[in-house]
């Protein structure tokens, strides 16, 4: 089984990556982008019987700083 | 005095750290990350700049969760000395032994240059041989050295005296212009800028040699 792991930096938390592509849409001619948050995905291949619960404490301990970073887990 | 420099695959400032700690005095035994123990009779660790694996996943995740960060954290629990640098800093903040995290920088650009550094407390066993309020010179070399904690985290580390450095013209977005931290017990030292490479007159200034002589002078005697 799958799942899919979403990172994304909080709200609030500035991300000069996110803003720098915003910047660059913006020089391309790409108007009306107001805002870009950048983040990651990671696919985890698990072994069957595997859990949601298993997966956010991957999340919890490694994948995602909570410091900084909130995280979405889809089971796939 | 006795200091083990840990080394992760990609460390590159770990024998820089050895060769100041020894310029003080201290006996030094390098650590490797697979190691599950420190030495007997270590005083205090140091845990290196460089870029421990890659900066794979997020600066100083892997090392976080390395065997010996297990017994560096464990070391610090029962209130050993630690000191992180750069890399290092950012290892500790990720095992959870400082808070916050330190972010890309705000201009996205590696900053590799010298940096007017204000210290801010005298009052740890680090920065006992300056006054609080003299500004130093020191080199930062670093991507990812934005320093960043929740509101209260802020006022927690200005109100008891745990901001150890500052930076008087702020390279890189920290909040509250934090250059480096102390643990609550004032023995965790976690700091972005490089003081081993300012610790010998061949490196072009030695304002961070007071730092390890401090150490070894206050970890000697005890």
């Amino acid at each position: 089984m799958k799942a899919t792991v979403h990172v994304m930096l909080k709200t609030g938390v500035l991300d000069p990556q996110g803003d720098a592509v915003r910047h660059a849409l913006g020089a391309l001619g790409f108007e009306g982008v107001n805002g870009v948050r950048q983040g990651k995905v990671i696919e985890l291949d698990l072994a069957d019987g595997a859990t949601e619960a298993d997966v956010n404490a991957m999340c919890e301990k490694l994948l995602a700083n909570t410091v900084i970073e909130s995280y979405r887990v889809d089971m796939s | 005095m006795k200091a083990a420099v840990v080394v992760f695959p990609g460390s590159n400032c770990d024998r820089d750290l050895a060769v100041a700690f020894r310029a003080a005095g201290a006996d030094v035994t390098m650590v490797w990350h697979k190691d599950t123990d420190l030495p007997e009779g270590v005083d205090i660790v140091g845990v290196p700049g460089g870029f421990s694996f890659g900066d794979y996943l997020r600066c100083g995740a892997i090392a976080a969760n390395s065997p010996v960060c297990q017994a560096v954290k464990a070391h610090a629990d029962r209130g050993g000395y630690v000191l992180g640098v750069c890399n290092g800093f950012q290892v500790l903040t990720e095992t959870g032994i400082l808070p916050g995290a330190l972010l890309r920088n705000a201009g996205l650009k590696y900053i590799c240059k010298t940096v007017g550094l204000k210290v801010e407390t005298s009052q740890s066993v680090y920065t006992e041989r300056y006054n609080a309020g003299d500004v130093i010179d020191i080199p930062i070399a670093h991507h990812d050295g934005n320093y960043f904690a929740d509101q209260s985290t802020l006022d927690a580390l200005a109100g008891e005296d745990r901001i150890a450095f500052s930076y008087t013209d702020n390279p890189n977005g920290s909040l509250r212009d934090i250059a480096g931290i102390l643990s609550e017990n004032r023995r965790v030292l976690g700091m972005m800028p490089h003081p081993e490479r300012a610790a010998d007159m061949g490196h072009g200034g030695t304002d961070g040699q007071a730092l390890f002589r401090a150490v070894a002078g206050q970890l000697t005697s005890a």
